[in-house]
């Protein structure tokens, strides 16, 4: 048989069927729902009178609308409210797998519930109404986002009809310098191949920078494979990913766990397969990374300074970079360590897990917010992640340098809750979307590493976090 | 699903690359449980000089009169000439919903957003990908044109011109026939609900694991 890649290994085995010009219809193993891109789903199967294919796919959350502080007010804002509350409803009455209501100890953003929970096993179909679900590639499951009318497609037939992506392997090798982490590779990355170079393949990410990584890590690099462009990104299962997995709540147990392990090992491309584009980064020269401008490809290292559109020739290209500066309030060739931060929001599906906060509790230990802050929040992105960083005194680092430690969920991320920013702020995000009035209308989005959030928190303007650290 | 057929229609050109979805529709309207009224928030921090609110009443609104599709020549606007990664970001239906409400009917781009382009096709929205330097053309055609119009044809696959210039365009087969006819995915594929079936308990009995 010819070699394979990854990619081609889960498309095949879970191919129904397929219509003359290779459309085909693909099974979905586990469907993650969420309160914002669900309702509409749920009522268009009411209304043409359809059933759930397998309730048991289903895994639950509500994230996106949720407050994160005040939990004992409930949800204040009535269109919020009305959301979640319909979520709640539409999970009583079809069930599911597992459902973390507002408020239950397991809630959080999805992506990160999923894995956490042992629900996103390797070699499932994942999809979710959320273009975030690329996160769940990490664990070589073909996972990617999809819009409403897909996630009724999902629950009424347990199928998506697709097309085969073309496959893009993006091969970092070399050890990552001190204080370089997940997110400064993935951002390197889109700076490299741009938010549009992935449109259209799924991103196999490989290479000895890959395998050193932690499933958090790993995450990271996924979750913003659709920030360069791509449905899906992917790495291959190791003993890291095996290792991670056992004992979750929901993996696999005794003779089955041989079974799936055994199975799970065959997940990565075969020696010699075929990829249609190949990138390699050499890990030691990434930087750490900062984005100056609205779209995550707008980005450079920290000891670099604020493109100069005059010196671009694209007129496109200039006009673009022109308009992002005029919006992120910045002069051309300003240094990136002289623009100052008044927020600092550490959390989301990218750097909202445990080893994203003790990176940024080492940072954080034994320093102050500046004073020209105006505010740091910290919310991990579960109940579970909670608890563990309380139970390593987490968030007593975090408070203790006046950050903010809040409960789990989306917040500041897209700021459909109370967390945003006010019109001209400047924030440190470790999040994965810097456009225009995403964090809250007029807000100026710089995405960073959680440790280059800490830094930023700790000195009220972009530092480069080696000097920092001891 | 609205069936598509052909649109001749007034055509606006906005002229930005990687316009991504929370510009498109953004977040505070997604709390809608609704799947109809986004048009009026399209574009909702370009059109606008004030913050939107979701339920707000938009046409006392103050107006950016510098955003193209707030002037009056553009005012009907059924065809959008987009630029590079149109509809990126994330992977709200909303984003056609509000362009579809709005009046779109056809938006063509050098390059799309992959789940953006896929939503498009569930909402009787036809995204066409043309070459840039055709588009190009397009752009500077009706800048300068009061009343510039394409005739967008699905089932013969082009656009014509005002000039009366022919420009084919690619679609996927399988799209093209669900389009023309206006067909519910969802039905289409129970017809293989057999194999569906199948499928699923060769998978349970090869891989117990994936159905706790
Ligand atoms: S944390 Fe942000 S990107 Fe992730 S699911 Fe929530 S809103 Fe989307």
């Amino acid at each position: 048989m010819l070699p394979q890649t990854l990619y081609e290994k889960l498309w095949s085995s879970h191919v129904v069927h397929q219509e003359a010009d290779g459309t085909a219809l693909i099974y979905i193993d586990r469907h993650l729902v969420h309160e914002v891109t669900s309702p509409q789903a749920f009522e268009g199967l009411k209304l043409a009178g359809r059933k759930p294919w397998r309730v048991t796919s289903i895994v639950a959350t509500a994230d996106h609308n949720t407050p994160t502080d005040h939990w004992e007010r409930g949800i204040e804002d009535p269109v919020s409210r009305q959301q979640v509350e319909t979520l709640d409803a539409n999970l009583r009455e079809v069930g599911s797998l597992a459902y973390f209501p507002f408020m239950d100890a397991r809630q959080g953003i999805i992506h990160v519930i999923g894995p956490e929970n042992g629900t996103t096993l390797p070699g499932m179909t994942v999809v979710c109404g959320d273009s975030h679900t690329s996160t769940h590639g990490a664990f070589a499951c073909l996972a990617h986002g999809i819009g409403t009318s897909e996630v009724e497609h999902v629950m009424a037939t347990q199928c998506l009809l697709q097309k085969k992506s073309r496959t893009m392997l993006v091969q970092v090798d070399g050890q990552l310098g001190r204080g370089v982490t997940a997110k400064d590779v993935v951002l390197a990355i889109i700076g490299e191949i741009g938010t549009a170079g992935g449109t259209g393949y799924a991103i196999e990410f490989a290479g000895s920078a890959i395998r050193s990584l932690s499933m958090e890590g790993r995450m990271t690099v996924c979750n913003m494979a659709i920030e360069a462009g791509a449905r899906a990104g992917l790495v291959a299962v190791d003993e890291t990913t095996i290792d991670y997995l056992r004992d979750k709540p929901f993996s696999p147990r005794g003779v089955q766990w041989d079974a799936a392990v055994a199975y799970w090992k065959t997940l990565r491309s075969d020696e010699g397969a075929q990829f249609d584009k190949v990138v390699r980064i050499d890990a030691s020269a990434i930087a750490p990374q900062v984005t100056w401008g609205t779209s995550p490809e707008m980005v450079t290292t920290v000891t670099g300074k604020v493109p100069d559109p005059a010196r671009i020739d694209d007129p496109v290209k200039r006009e673009g970079v022109e308009r992002a500066l005029k919006y992120m309030g910045l002069e051309a060739n300003t240094p990136i360590t002289e623009i100052a931060v008044q927020q600092v929001f550490i959390g989301s599906c990218t750097n909202s897990r445990i080893e994203d906060l003790r990176e940024a509790a080492a940072v954080a230990r034994g320093r102050r917010k500046a004073d020209s802050v105006r505010r740091v929040l910290v919310v991990p992105g579960s109940g579970l992640v909670k608890q563990q960083a309380e139970a390593e005194g987490l968030d007593r680092i975090f408070i203790d340098a006046g950050f903010e430690w809040r409960e789990p969920g989306c917040s500041m991320c897209l700021a459909m809750n109370a967390d945003r920013l006010e019109p001209g702020e400047h924030c440190a995000s470790t999040s994965n979307r810097n456009f225009e009035g995403r964090q809250g209308a007029g807000g100026r989005t710089h995405l960073v590493s959680p440790a280059m959030a800490a830094a930023a928190a700790v000195t009220g303007r972009f530092t480069d976090v080696r000097e920092l650290s001891q | 699903m609205k069936p598509f057929d052909v649109v001749d229609g007034l055509t606006v050109p906005l002229d930005r690359a990687n316009v991504d979805t929370d510009a498109i529709i953004p977040k505070q309207f997604l709390k809608s449980i609704q799947r109809s009224g986004f048009g009026p928030n399209l574009f909702d921090e370009w059109r606008y000089l004030d913050v939107g609110q979701p339920g707000q009443d938009c046409s006392g609104r103050p107006k950016n009169p510098d955003f193209v599709l707030n002037q009056p020549r553009y005012q009907g606007a059924q065809v959008l000439l987009a630029r590079d990664n149109f509809g990126c970001g994330s992977s709200r239906e909303h984003a056609p919903w509000a362009l579809e409400d709005y009046g779109f009917r056809v938006i063509i781009a050098p390059s799309f957003a992959d789940i953006f382009f896929n939503n498009c096709f569930k909402n009787g929205l036809l995204p066409i990908r043309l070459d840039a330097v055709i588009l190009d053309e397009l752009f500077r055609q009706c800048e300068t044109t009061e009343g510039y119009r394409l005739k967008v044809d699905l089932a013969a696959q082009t656009i014509t011109r005002p000039d009366g210039e022919v420009i084919a365009f690619d679609v996927d087969p399988f799209r093209k026939e669900c389009l023309l006819n206006g067909w519910d995915d969802i039905g289409l594929t129970l017809r293989h609900a057999d194999k569906i079936r199948a499928f699923e308990e060769q998978r349970r009995a090869q891989h117990p694991y994936y159905y706790a």
